[in-house]
């Protein structure tokens, strides 16, 4: 409580904020655009849009190759980068630290690389019912492949993992555990310390996907002793295309290489390839240069900003939303975990999301609505979808306020 | 009254309202109005599934005019739905297949078509067509 208390005392110059921002002063259908889909992708301040803008207008050449003046300066640039995001992590060296097309990609190297090493038949891997597809499918497919089975913790009610059932999951048969750090439809912080303590007494690795948690919250991968984390730039602020793959180095050195090519070996002959040295034997091809630069432009921002003022700013939007949401009648929460994100989902009785979702686009108001690529975790609920409202810091209570009297005149329309 | 006509009418109806609010009053009307189909129908191999909105679609051919009926679990799209049905239904195959459907852009509903939707709405077009196809194949 203190702390929250301190930081309130200095709160966050929203103003200056959304002025960073160019596309929150955008009219959408007419109305003044109030955007609640950060869960799907943020906006991006010019700080980022410049750094990529510049990119193409003064540095652009390929990284890791040419000798000349250009290559050399943006390979620079492009390893610094990659450094911005270890310390952000606060990950051991920059070698843990991989570029990828995002979360998705991070997910599937992992279970890919880690399956035709590590998992055999009748081994198990662990989920969670809350996963988003994106960290249900590459294991599906793996454990198809190896013949392996893929276990799920079970949420309650409120939509927190049940510690019990995990607990009991646990076995020598489990080879990994892949878990949402932050759930992208329920806000539903996981207790990802505990669940990778308990997994390393059994000497099992944990991935983490993070996607919904770097916009909101600090990572400490030592800390929380992760062996890999992943996340996508375009959630943080940063560019669409690139994202991160971090994995302890023990790991990574024993991970065989995913996809294949230029950029990826030390010798190529046609009998036999040496790789290179981690990262970059993850790194086939040319990369997303400018999104590497977007990327780290967008983790200085946050930086700048600070992430504990910036997750005391949504907790208070997520409380006063969250209050206004209830007085409405017919509403219900999905997702009420005692520890949660700026991430509201919730139905109304009697009323499809998406028809919800449609009149609130009249009124400029950006929610998502759907399935949010988590149909198990629907399915848990017995519901076809959700309408949900993920706020970032240039959000305000007065959006809030608009919002909530959009929805009232849509359920109006719409009962 | 051929296709063309009624997405005349359509139009005209649609010119009526001064703005969106009224628009889509119209349009959950519309869906309230559809003759819901019955459940039994409701098959898994009848519904159209979009990312966001469910369609049921069925048709049979009665005196060689096809005849749809349809549903949704969404009423706005249900709203679109009664519209689509009130243009083709009891069309002959050859008029539904070469209906252009260009009255869903005049009355300025196209976000409804657009495929990023996935409302099932594109979908359930598609399939009135391929329906149509059908049963012209059959004859």
């Amino acid at each position: 409580m203190n702390k929250q208390k301190t930081i309130s005392e200095t709160p966050i110059d929203i103003e200056k904020i959304r002025a960073d921002f160019p596309i929150l002063s955008k009219k959408v259908n007419g109305k003044k655009l109030i955007y609640f889909d950060n869960g799907a992708t943020s906006q991006k301040p010019v700080q980022v849009i410049d750094a990529i803008a510049n990119y193409y207008k003064d540095q652009n050449a390929n990284i890791h190759r040419g000798v000349h003046t250009l290559s050399q300066e943006i390979t620079v640039l492009y390893e610094k980068a990659r450094a911005t995001v270890q310390k952000h992590l606060n990950a051991k060296s920059a070698n843990e630290i991989v570029f990828t097309s995002g979360t998705t990609e991070s997910i599937n190297l992992v279970a890919h690389s880690f399956a035709k090493k590590f998992i055999n038949k009748g081994d198990e891997v662990i989920v969670t019912a809350m996963e988003h597809h994106s960290n249900i499918l590459p294991w599906q497919q793996v454990c198809e492949e190896r013949g392996a089975l893929l276990k799920v913790v079970p949420i309650n009610n409120e939509g927190e993992l049940i510690m019990e059932e995990y607990k009991k999951l646990l076995s020598d048969k489990t080879k990994i555990i892949a878990v949402a750090h932050i759930s992208n439809t329920l806000g539903t912080v996981n207790p990802v310390k505990e669940i990778i303590k308990l997994a390393h007494e059994k000497n099992i690795p944990v991935l983490l996907d993070g996607a919904q948690a770097v916009p909101h919250t600090s990572v400490d991968v030592q800390e929380l002793d992760a062996d890999f984390y992943c996340f996508s730039g375009h959630k943080l602020f940063g560019p669409t295309g690139v994202g991160i793959l971090y994995g302890k180095e023990k790991w990574l050195n024993e991970l065989p290489p995913y996809k294949v090519g230029g950029g990826t070996i030390k010798t190529v002959t046609f009998e036999k390839t040496e790789y290179a040295d981690v990262p970059l034997r993850f790194e086939a091809g040319t990369p997303h240069i400018e999104g590497g630069i977007g990327l780290a432009a967008a983790i200085d921002y946050v930086n700048d900003i600070g992430l504990d003022k910036i997750a005391a700013y949504e907790h208070e939007l997520l409380i006063y939303a969250t209050a206004a949401l209830q007085k409405i009648e017919g509403v219900k929460i999905i997702g009420t975990a005692k520890n949660k994100a700026s991430v509201i989902s919730f139905v109304v009785e009697g009323i499809h999301a998406f028809d919800l979702g449609t009149i609130l686009d009249q009124l400029g108001i950006a929610v998502r609505t759907g399935h949010h690529c988590t149909q198990p975790l629907m399915a848990h609920y017995c519901i076809q979808g959700t309408v949900r409202a993920a706020f970032a810091f240039y959000n305000t209570k007065e959006e809030i306020d608009e919002f909530i009297k959009g929805l009232e005149r849509a359920i109006a329309m719409l009962k | 009254m051929s296709i063309e006509e009624t997405e005349n009418e359509i139009v005209e109806e649609f010119e009526m309202f001064d703005d969106w609010m009224q628009k889509y009053e119209h349009l959950i009307n519309l869906g309230k109005s559809l003759p819901m189909i019955s459940e039994e129908k409701k098959t898994e191999d009848r519904i159209i599934k979009g990312c966001q909105s469910r369609v049921w679609l069925n048709s049979e051919l009665k005196d060689g005019k096809v005849v749809f009926t349809a549903d949704s679990d969404a009423i706005i799209t249900k709203g679109m739905v009664a519209l689509m049905i009130r243009v083709l239904s009891e069309h002959t195959p050859d008029e539904i297949i070469d209906a252009k459907l260009g009255f869903v852009e005049k009355i300025g509903l196209t976000q409804h078509l657009s495929p990023t939707r996935s409302n099932g709405l594109v979908s359930m077009i598609k399939q009135m067509k391929l329906d149509a196809l059908a049963y012209k194949s059959k004859r």
